[in-house]
């Protein structure tokens, strides 16, 4: 199942162990206040991700970071959707992210929580297609349960990006296997307990694996088997969401 | 069943065309006499196929009586796009219903149940048993 929060203990020790010194350090223009960053043996830093401190500003760099990859991937997502779906994905998803980095720039929300519920009004506005619906569930919905905190943690966004997760599986019925989004979403969020960049490395990894998958949503699902073989276009789009907050965490 | 406010049928398809086709059909078929309010809410803005959740919106409002709105939706996204605006947004009027339905003939059935002054809890169930009538 998705999101079910495990204790932070876990991830807090093994981030420690091996670790020389701890101590405390912000990053004031970052956005990402680092509560802590940590040390390790060989003298790299790691940060105790549960502890990043994230503002409004943030949220509005993830998103735009998000709609530069989208544009960068278009074609490929367009590419993959053509094979198993109606070729709209890549142009879908620019005109949608396009929208919402216009909307978030014009009227820059002042909390984390707005930023997503803003950014997600307007996929569902722009998309057109089911992609709209789906990812606008999902930020709208992890918005919502961000609240609204002028500041929230990494802890606080996985559970809230958990909670929008759990509503897109209640929109599409779907669940992970099915070859859709979810495949990417759940082990992005599930790795988003160690670090962000794990989080991007296991969503990639989750679309990859979608290609020997059978589709049981959507319009791939009408191919039955011929959709074997191809990469989900939704997942690999997912990826992108968890690339970018790992471009702008960094 | 009458005199106060009619509930209002939006229509909703991928295409412009299906969707005020669709209308016109069940307005057709409703016969004579008051009509109750009904829109259409087909592909994208641009004309192309697609959902859109603004000319949703707007059908929605327009339609809006104050009796409630019943949705009938063709598929995928159109079904994606008014489950999502009714579980997490605030474009729909807050008596707004996704009715489960087949497209043309739950239209019909809408349209002519609403144009009697059917309430929408059985608005909605008339357009739901045209799922029962069997064709062969």
């Amino acid at each position: 199942m998705v999101g079910r929060p495990r204790g932070h203990g876990g991830a807090a020790l093994g981030v420690l162990r091996g670790i020389a010194a701890v101590f405390l350090h912000t990053c004031a223009d970052s956005g990402a206040a680092r509560a802590w960053v940590l040390t390790g043996e060989n003298g790299e830093k790691e940060w105790y991700v549960s502890e990043v401190i994230l503002d409004a500003g943030f949220f509005v760099r993830w998103m735009a970071a998000a709609a530069g990859l989208v544009d960068r991937e278009a074609e490929r997502l367009t590419e993959l959707d053509s094979a198993i779906g109606d070729a709209d994905h890549g142009s879908n998803m620019q005109r949608g992210f396009a929208a919402v980095v216009r909307t978030v720039a014009a009227q820059p929300p002042a909390t984390p929580g707005a930023v997503l519920v803003a950014a997600g009004r307007q996929l569902i506005s722009t998309v057109g297609g089911a992609s709209g619906p789906l990812y606008g569930t999902l930020l709208r919905r992890a918005g919502k349960s961000l609240g609204e905190a002028p500041q929230v943690t990494a802890a606080q966004l996985r559970a809230g990006l958990a909670a929008g997760v759990a509503a897109v599986e209640e929109l599409g019925g779907a669940t992970t296997g099915d070859k859709t989004m979810l495949d990417a979403l759940v082990p992005g969020i599930e790795a988003l307990e160690t670090s962000f960049d794990a989080a991007a490395t296991a969503s990639e990894e989750g679309a990859l694996a979608t290609v020997p998958l059978l589709a049981r949503k959507g319009r791939a699902s009408y191919l039955g088997e011929r959709s074997i073989g191809h990469q989900d276009p939704g997942a690999t789009s997912s990826a992108l969401l968890f690339a970018a907050l790992a471009e702008v965490a960094r | 069943m009458s005199g106060g406010p009619m509930v209002g049928v939006v229509l909703v398809s991928h295409s412009k065309e299906v969707a005020a086709s669709v209308a016109a059909l069940a307005v057709g078929l409703a016969g004579g006499g008051a009509t109750a309010p009904v829109a259409a809410a087909g592909g994208t803005p641009d004309g192309g196929l697609g959902t859109s959740a603004e000319l949703i919106a707007a059908a929605a409002r327009e339609v809006d009586r104050g009796a409630g709105v019943a949705l009938l939706v063709d598929l995928g996204s159109a079904v994606l796009t008014v489950k999502a605006m009714i579980a997490e947004g605030d474009e729909l009027p807050e008596a707004a219903r996704l009715v489960d339905a087949p497209f043309v003939e739950g239209a019909v059935a809408a349209v002519v149940s609403a144009s009697a002054g059917a309430d929408l809890a059985a608005v909605a169930a008339a357009a739901g048993e045209a799922y029962g009538y069997r064709k062969e």
